[in-house]
């Protein structure tokens, strides 16, 4: 009787304490989540290289950019685009522009050989590590991911504007349609699955690069090492992580 | 001791009033706050899900030339070797996944040249350019130049 009892106990037991996984694992089995791809956010940080001596100004990544994110393809929004300096000998300030953001290229806008210094700079999120836009949010709907992207929640943002503003680089839009913020999110849809972001995918000459920092194999290590990297604003201390190789002092 | 007790009446009405203040608080906590915020940080742990949802318009390269075999041969090894496909031939990310639903784009060999190199005093100066003026004569760029591998041996 006693060791019925016992066994009934041991029993009861040891159906209570499997009872948890069991549970877990036919939810798993029915929604189909034990099938989820092996993306492990803690093995990434993402960021980017922008090499300007090797950018075109095609417009490349403009287009592709809007494509694959579906950007509204009116000229005042962008999540990249690309702007053109030129810098006379000695002049305080460059001349900017950027037609259309790029989309269409640059149409010849100044005399060759008129002994200015002229080169494109292509323009993203620079997915800040201590980030002013997400500071600013007062419901939380923007925030960096622990893999390094600066993401939004769009079915909480409010479009109340206040990152748009806080965002040094100009890099936050809202979106007419859905009147919520919109920005750059590295092409995080794409960088989970083992694609390359839209833009980096259709630079014709590899200006830009798509970079694991967390990746020991990840060429970007020796990259930093071997060139003198700057990023955009570095007084402000944002921990922008968009690092650009051969960054002229008189790009802003 | 008894003054305190005297007092207790408007104590209890505070406390009970406090707690019910505290009930009230965590039950619009638990409705107003969604699922999933600040397991990560401040924000819902679900929006990260929601950002990769979308699917992919380009495919990247290493897709194409999994079947266009031919392409890739010529292509690798050339001097546009570093152009991905679809920086010329466009997002093809549904064709990629079923070859039969849309066809690759072909690009007009008169003019998808020029989107790179065209000559403008902003590019580097050691890349390519072309002044139509001095040396296009209206014909099609692929009539002399292979477009996947420019420097292998020009096509006839």
């Amino acid at each position: 009787m006693s060791s019925d009892r016992r066994d009934f106990v041991l029993t009861a037991g040891k159906l209570l304490v499997l009872t948890a996984p069991a549970a877990a694992y036919l939810e798993a089995v029915e929604t189909g989540k034990a099938e989820e791809p092996a993306y492990k956010m803690a093995e990434h940080y993402w960021g980017m290289i922008v090499d300007v001596d090797k950018c075109i100004g095609c417009g490349n990544c403009v287009r592709a950019c809007k494509t694959e994110n579906d950007v509204p393809v009116e000229p005042y929004f962008f999540r990249t685009w690309v702007e053109r300096y030129h810098v006379a000998e000695g002049a305080e300030h460059p001349d900017v522009d950027s037609p259309d953001g790029g989309y269409s290229g640059f149409p010849e806008k100044y005399a060759a050989g008129d002994g200015a210094k002229s080169f494109f700079v292509p323009k993203l999120c620079n997915q800040c590590a201590h980030s002013p836009c997400t500071q600013v949010c007062p419901v939380g709907a923007t925030f960096e991911s622990p893999d390094g992207a600066v993401l939004v929640d769009k079915s909480y943002c409010l479009g109340c504007r206040y990152c748009v503003q806080a965002c040094p680089y100009g890099c936050r839009f809202i979106d007419p349609r859905t009147k919520t913020v919109d920005k750059c999110n590295l092409c995080y849809h794409r960088i989970t699955k083992g694609l390359t972001t839209a833009c980096c995918e259709s630079c014709p000459t590899g200006a830009r690069q798509l970079v694991d920092l967390k990746d020991p194999k990840d060429p970007v290590h020796d990259f930093l090492r071997d060139h003198k990297i700057q990023v955009l604003k570095p007084q402000l201390a944002t921990g922008a992580k968009v690092y650009y190789n051969g960054l002229d002092g008189s790009v802003r | 001791m008894n003054r305190f007790l005297k007092d207790k009446e408007h104590l209890v009405r505070m406390a009970a009033l406090f707690a019910v203040g505290v009930v009230l608080f965590l039950i619009l906590k638990a409705v107003l706050v969604p699922k999933g915020f600040g397991v990560y940080g401040h924000y819902r742990a679900g929006a990260l899900a929601d950002n990769r949802v979308r699917a992919p318009r380009f495919a990247g390269r290493s897709a194409c030339i999994e079947c266009h075999t031919d392409e890739r041969d010529a292509w690798k090894g050339g001097k546009h070797a570093g152009v991905g496909c679809e920086a010329c031939h466009g997002a093809l990310a549904k064709h990629a996944e079923d070859p039969s639903a849309s066809n690759a784009f072909k690009p007009d060999p008169k003019t998808i040249c020029f989107t790179c190199h065209l000559t403008n005093a902003a590019k580097p100066r050691k890349f390519p350019q072309i002044d139509p003026k001095n040396h296009f004569d209206g014909g099609a760029c692929n009539g002399c130049h292979s477009p996947h591998a420019p420097d292998k041996e020009p096509k006839k």
